[in-house]
């Protein structure tokens, strides 16, 4: 489902319109679908630096089914197949002459690279260098990538993971999400690994089989992308939403196979009752995916305290409540559980109207950061994701030029679907992402906000 | 007088679900019987994440029912989102409905003839069915009976305008052409019901009900519908001051003491309630609220006997208390059907008087008073309405979930009254 303009752009006369204005030409983006292979084309995976990482790539990959290649030469290459990903094991940089080695390796990969491809730096993070010139070529990795970011077109996309020493058992789940199509939104971004003990034997198909996954504001928008794509990926979900909204709700849950919970998540007695519930009928929650909330938009100087309260109330406050209570009480979440907090791009970048709003949003990246090494005590995580401009029901009520401005203004020229934000949390839940943890994924196509 | 049969086990009461009610030709306007009941099927499938699962039978009916309704349930079942393989039947009782297929799925369960099913009910006064009159559906069935064109223009000529009126269907007893109110107003003359105690009891089923919603209470037990998140005939804000002003609807002169405001109005609604055996439940981690423990019905000589109409409640209590050896104090909460108030307070001066125990229901002493602050703690009709075959279902799952608030071991009573002068009761024990 693409938007009005990517639909025109890609028509045959909306192909030379665009072309001859110079107009942006977003593509529609490859998105997951089971059964289909990690990627539409080879692999080309290069070093620059030392490079501890390439057999532990070439591993998962091929343990995928993609085919590696060895690198290409600056004239041209192996054979004419377009390629479906590069990857660039930047670890072991010493200093910034090491970099020579990245250009070499990815422009005439990069020129080979399809629609919808995928670069992917490696590196080691910069804040554990060992020298200052070290950690320059470690930092000088980050803005190569978010520019790499901003030329690729076509829908591709370029990332980077940094793998500390010590957590490149980590790597295997990152890296296909990366890779995948699951990733279609994600642009210009750096994920942190941790080292963990990472499950093995995963079904690929079903990463969360057997799975209890515990979904708020699940009624509509992307709470019920979410509960459709955790139930895909082989999760029972329990469905929560306000009661009001319960007929919906219920339309979700009876689609998924899942159940649906009515439930204020702001009264005063909803983390017992949740955690009852859970425990109850479901012997605890393997996942938990804080996704209810609301907007309650005005400039400060305008905004009355139940707008404020609100906001702070659903968005922030109601995440602290239920997540201490579910830790709190034996049984109610499983010692390896994956919380995913739902935050915004506004928490990042901040908005105009939205100081509640972007207050609230903010705030549940700190609470995920700081909340991360507890939760790596008992083998869980929680991360939060941060939603760029995805189309909704919400976004359909915003003025025409607002709306369209908002969409454009990303590396991949087009607003985001609610399938996007649902995959990256449903990653995130797997037992495999178990070294990611207290990060903050933005799922914004590399928007020019906050960046 | 029957004994419990050792051999059989009691019915778990799993969990409900129902749409909120809606006065007649308000948010359901629109809505049919098969509509209501397929969506609160739904509801009940999200709740208990019973998707394309098959129940040993979903039984439920309506009391204003089209012809095309037939087979509603089955109907119903079909639409929703149970498996297609589910069977299903129709009952009808009229007010008494809702718990009498409760009762019925209750008592399969019992017999292990099923291990969980669904007992349902629902009732529309704005889409009720309309039918031809007698003398037209005479020509009619004569006309498409007629062999030549002669005989169809000899049919056709019976047609007069009058017989173009269609039947309205009319809240009214066949037997004596009198409005439901208007048998209560004669009991509750009867029973010198006075306006005030009706106006308490009235608003006291507002209030109860409003602070249920506001508690949550209903979380678990409604499912919106239509835009309705709750029902629309409640008045939070209801008091015995305001229900003072409105003037009687039923009785005549001094004696009228029952107003729209002490009467439940025409609702528009639908309930389904849960029923499993303990082990079904448990395997399906589901909760089990209550179980069923007996029940009973019991039907009165409103035509020539001298009893009042809803009044069988009143005999078929002291025979389910006996069976069980229970007294009707034995019970920690009630649940008495509010059709009008003063069929609720009859109701209970006619456990506590003498008299009537001893001359009409045969006993040495009377049942007692019982507790008022035990009775309908969460509303009942004369706040949520009463969509008659609904009632029931929604009565049977509140009072599951309030006795299971309340802890194991504690009992509720039943007691609702329905047309033709009868009644259906029953226990529940957390």
């Amino acid at each position: 489902m693409a938007d009005w303009y990517t639909s025109f752009a890609n028509s045959g006369v909306g192909t030379t319109i665009t072309e001859q204005l110079g107009l942006p030409r977003p593509v529609e983006l490859r998105r997951y679908e089971p059964g289909e292979p990690l990627l539409p084309g080879p692999v080309v995976v290069g070093s620059a630096g030392a490079g501890r990482l390439r057999d532990a790539v070439t591993t998962v990959l091929r343990d995928a089914g993609v085919t590696v290649q060895s690198p290409v030469t600056a004239d041209g290459g192996t054979d004419g197949e377009k390629l479906g990903a590069v990857v660039l094991d930047a670890t072991g940089l010493t200093g910034p002459g090491d970099l020579a080695a990245a250009h070499d390796f990815l422009a005439p990969a990069i020129k080979r690279l399809r629609a919808s491809g995928r670069v992917l730096v490696l590196a080691d993070p910069p804040s554990d260098a060992g020298s200052p010139a070290q950690a320059a070529a470690r930092q000088a990795v980050d803005g190569l990538v978010r520019s790499i970011a901003k030329e690729l077109r076509a829908g591709s996309t370029a990332n980077a993971i940094h793998v500390p020493e010590g957590a490149e058992g980590s790597l295997a789940s990152p890296l296909r999400f990366f890779l995948s199509g699951r990733s279609a939104y994600v642009d210009g971004q750096l994920l942190t690994l941790s080292a963990a003990d990472v499950p093995t034997g995963e079904d690929d198909a079903k990463p969360l089989a057997g799975k209890v996954a515990v979904v708020t504001g699940a009624a509509r928008g992307i709470g019920a992308a979410i509960a459709e794509v955790m139930a895909r990926d082989g999760a029972h979900v329990v469905a929560v939403d306000i009661p009001a909204a319960g007929d919906k709700l219920a339309r979700v849950a009876n689609e998924i196979g899942g159940t649906a919970l009515q439930l204020d998540i702001t009264a005063e007695d909803a983390p017992q009752r949740l955690v009852e519930h859970l425990t109850e009928r479901h012997g605890g929650a393997d996942v938990v995916v804080h996704n209810a909330g609301i907007t309650r938009d005005k400039l400060l100087v305008n905004m009355d305290a139940a707008r404020w309260n609100t906001v702070m109330a659903v968005n922030l406050q109601a995440q602290l409540d239920i997540t201490q209570a579910l830790l709190d009480t034996d049984g109610a979440l499983k010692p390896d559980a994956r919380v995913v907090c739902v935050s915004s791009q506004s928490g990042i970048a901040g908005n105009r109207g939205q100081t509640n709003y972007a207050a609230s949003k903010a705030g549940v990246i700190g609470m995920v950061r700081a909340w991360a090494p507890h939760f790596a005590e008992r083998g869980a995580t929680i991360n939060a994701v941060a939603p760029g401009f995805i189309i909704t029901e919400m976004t359909a009520k915003m003025p025409f030029g607002t709306r369209e401005i908002g969409s454009r203004i990303n590396s991949l020229q087009q607003g985001g679907l609610p399938v996007d934000v649902a995959e990256t949390i449903a990653w995130l839940s797997q037992p495999g992402s178990a070294g990611v943890n207290g990060q903050t994924v933005r799922v914004c196509g590399q928007s020019l906000l906050g960046a | 007088m029957a004994t419990q049969n050792p051999a059989t086990r009691k019915a778990a009461i799993v969990g409900g679900n129902r749409i909120p009610f809606a006065r007649s030709n308000s948010a359901y306007a629109q809505a049919s019987n098969q509509d209501m009941l397929t969506a609160t099927l739904d509801g009940l499938v999200a709740r208990f994440g019973l998707q394309g699962e098959s129940v040993g039978e979903v039984v439920a009916g309506a009391v204003l029912k089209h012809a095309r309704d037939y087979n509603l349930t089955r109907e119903a079942v079909l639409g929703s989102k149970l498996a297609p393989t589910t069977p299903a039947y129709d009952v009808q009782q009229a007010c008494g409905t809702g718990l009498e297929a409760a009762v019925l799925v209750a008592n399969k369960i019992a017999l292990g003839q099923i291990e969980a099913g669904i007992a349902g009910g629902v009732d529309t006064t704005s889409d009720a069915p309309l039918a031809v009159s007698d003398d037209l559906r005479r020509v009619l069935i004569s006309l498409n009976s007629a062999k030549t064109m002669g005989d169809r223009l000899k049919a056709l000529a019976r047609i007069r305008p009058g017989q173009l009126v269609p039947d309205m269907p009319r809240n009214a007893e066949p037997r004596t052409g009198l409005a439901m109110g208007d048998h209560a107003a004669i009991t509750a003359e009867e029973w010198q019901i006075g306006r005030e105690e009706q106006d308490e009891l009235a608003a006291r089923s507002h209030q109860n009900m409003a602070a249920a919603y506001d508690r949550g209470f209903f979380d678990d037990l409604v499912t919106p519908f239509l835009g309705l998140t709750r029902d629309n005939n409640l008045r939070p804000d209801s008091s015995v001051e305001k229900l003072a002003k409105l003037k009687p609807v039923f009785g005549t002169g001094d004696g009228a003491t029952m107003t729209a405001g002490n009467s439940t109005p025409l609702t528009d609604g639908a309930s389904a309630v849960l029923l499993a055996s303990d082990e079904w439940a448990a395997a399906k981690g589901l909760p089990v609220l209550a179980h069923l423990v007996d029940a009973q019905t019991a039907a009165v000589d409103y035509v020539h006997g001298g009893e009042g109409l809803l009044m069988a409640p009143v005999y078929a209590v002291p025979v389910l208390l006996a069976r069980n050896g229970l007294s009707l104090q034995d019970f920690d909460f009630y649940e008495i059907h509010e059709a009008f108030a003063s069929t609720v307070l009859a109701t209970m001066k006619a456990w506590d008087d003498p008299a009537f125990c001893k001359e009409k229901l045969g006993l040495d002493a009377p049942l007692g008073a019982i507790d008022r602050a035990k009775l309908n703690v969460h509303g009942s009709s004369l706040a949520a309405g009463h969509p008659f075959a609904a009632t029931g279902g929604r009565i049977v799952a509140s009072l599951a979930k309030t006795l299971h608030e309340a802890g194991p071991g504690k009992r509720g009573l039943i007691s609702i009254c329905a047309a033709g002068g009868q009644g259906v009761v029953a226990i529940l024990e957390s």
